[in-house]
């Protein structure tokens, strides 16, 4: 099997894309799962702000799923632009 | 370099049952041991239980232990039986399916040890429910060995399928890649199951009456953290039955390989994360029984939340295997 320059290069945008995605999922995902067990408490103490308790915890896991967009937008430049 | 090919799969059944053993035994291990120590606290706080609480660390235990025994297993079979030596694809099948065995009862193993532990807890505060506990307890970390059978079934299909007809070059990708999607998609689930198992033991022990209520949530909770290992199995099933064209490029088979990685990873913290979130849910339900709904609802949206970069690493991995 003879590698060329640019096949190289392609195979390892593809394999990077993989990565970036794979790693990229592990934070948001634990953090968004944190945010939401704190808000489930946070409605047991307190259920008359479950409303206000609820926003909070979207707007948070929103910022904490920004670092999963940027692997997602990596992962997809990677496989399509690069 | 030119290698027997007989050796060559030996070498590799080697390398795979060593990897597949060695991995695999470290979840069990942490798990059986993390109900032991909480068993030996509670009969120090309850020693006239110390019955009861002793035998459910058995039960709990040998749960636990299943995982180790599938990828001593597959260790065995790897070792023992003779593999097929078609082509240079034979190569990477024990590897891969060693290495998905062994991923995969990773997290099966630790997480089945933490509903265990807080039966024996509970038995200790609240003897009279231990039957209940039990129960609970039995079917909580039987959900929590789900993921680790899914890594079962590839690693047996990978041994057992006939590679004879497909091209060398993209397929030895698929493989390895198929092995790694299931046997890393499973840490997450499995260990993310085994939290949600463990608030319901606790659940139960603390208000007996929402036991019901607590183990429902409980397997709910239960289901939502496992979608990823579904995803894990689904990209794997994928990699293993596709057919591909012959390519002499190493780009195509990178590909594939590197959507296993993708979806495998990608899976771990969506798992872990959904199971927190459950985990929350269900320990406050016996607490707040008025509030069963809000929070199920609370759960099912923060859990969603948490669920999307695990479905970002799906669509990537297929995205993979059929556009690029």
């Amino acid at each position: 099997m003879a590698i060329e320059g640019a096949d190289l290069v392609k195979a390892a945008a593809f394999l990077g894309a993989g990565i970036a995605m794979g790693f990229g999922a592990i934070g948001p995902g634990v953090g968004e799962g944190i945010t939401a067990a704190k808000a489930c408490e946070a409605i047991g103490h307190n259920p008359r702000e479950a409303g206000l308790i609820t926003r909070t915890m979207l707007v948070g896991q929103a910022v904490a799923e920004s670092t999963g967009i940027y692997s997602l937008v990596i992962a997809l430049l990677l496989l399509f632009v690069v | 370099m030119n290698i027997d090919l007989h050796f060559a799969v030996t070498t590799a059944a080697y390398t795979g049952a060593g990897i597949c053993i060695g991995i695999g035994a470290i979840g069990a291990a942490i798990g059986e041991g993390y109900t032991a120590a909480q068993a030996t606290l509670a009969t120090g706080r309850h020693p006239e239980q110390s019955a009861e609480i002793f035998k459910t660390m058995l039960v709990g235990q040998a749960i636990s232990e299943s995982s180790s025994i599938f990828t001593l297993v597959v260790a065995l079979v790897l070792l023992f039986t003779k593999l097929p030596e078609v082509s240079s694809v034979s190569i990477y099948v024990p590897l891969a399916a060693g290495l998905c065995m062994g991923f995969g009862a990773l997290g099966a193993g630790i997480g089945a040890g933490y509903p265990a532990a807080a039966a024996c807890t509970g038995i200790a505060r609240q003897p009279a429910m231990a039957g209940r506990l039990n129960t609970n307890m039995i079917i909580g970390s039987a959900v929590c060995q789900t993921p680790s059978t899914f890594a079962l079934v590839i690693a047996f299909i990978l041994l057992y399928s006939n590679f004879s007809g497909k091209p060398e070059s993209p397929t030895w990708a698929a493989i390895l890649g198929a092995g790694l999607a299931t046997g890393l998609a499973a840490i997450g689930p499995g260990l993310g199951s085994g939290l949600v198992a463990q608030a319901g033991c606790e659940g139960t022990a603390r208000n007996p009456e929402q036991a019901k209520n607590a183990t429902n949530v409980m397997l709910l909770g239960q289901a939502i953290a496992q979608t990823t290992a579904i995803y894990g199995l689904l990209v794997s099933f994928i990699l293993i039955f596709r057919s591909y064209p012959a390519t002499d490029l190493l780009a195509p088979a990178m590909g594939l390989l590197s959507a296993g990685i993708c979806v495998g990873i990608g899976a771990i913290g969506p798992g872990i994360g959904v199971a927190m979130a459950a985990r929350s849910a269900v320990a406050w339900i016996p607490r707040n029984p008025a509030m069963t709904n809000e929070l199920i609802r609370t759960m099912l949206i923060g859990a969603a939340v948490a669920e999307s970069t695990g479905i970002y690493a799906l669509v990537v991995a297929l995205v993979l295997i059929f556009v690029v």
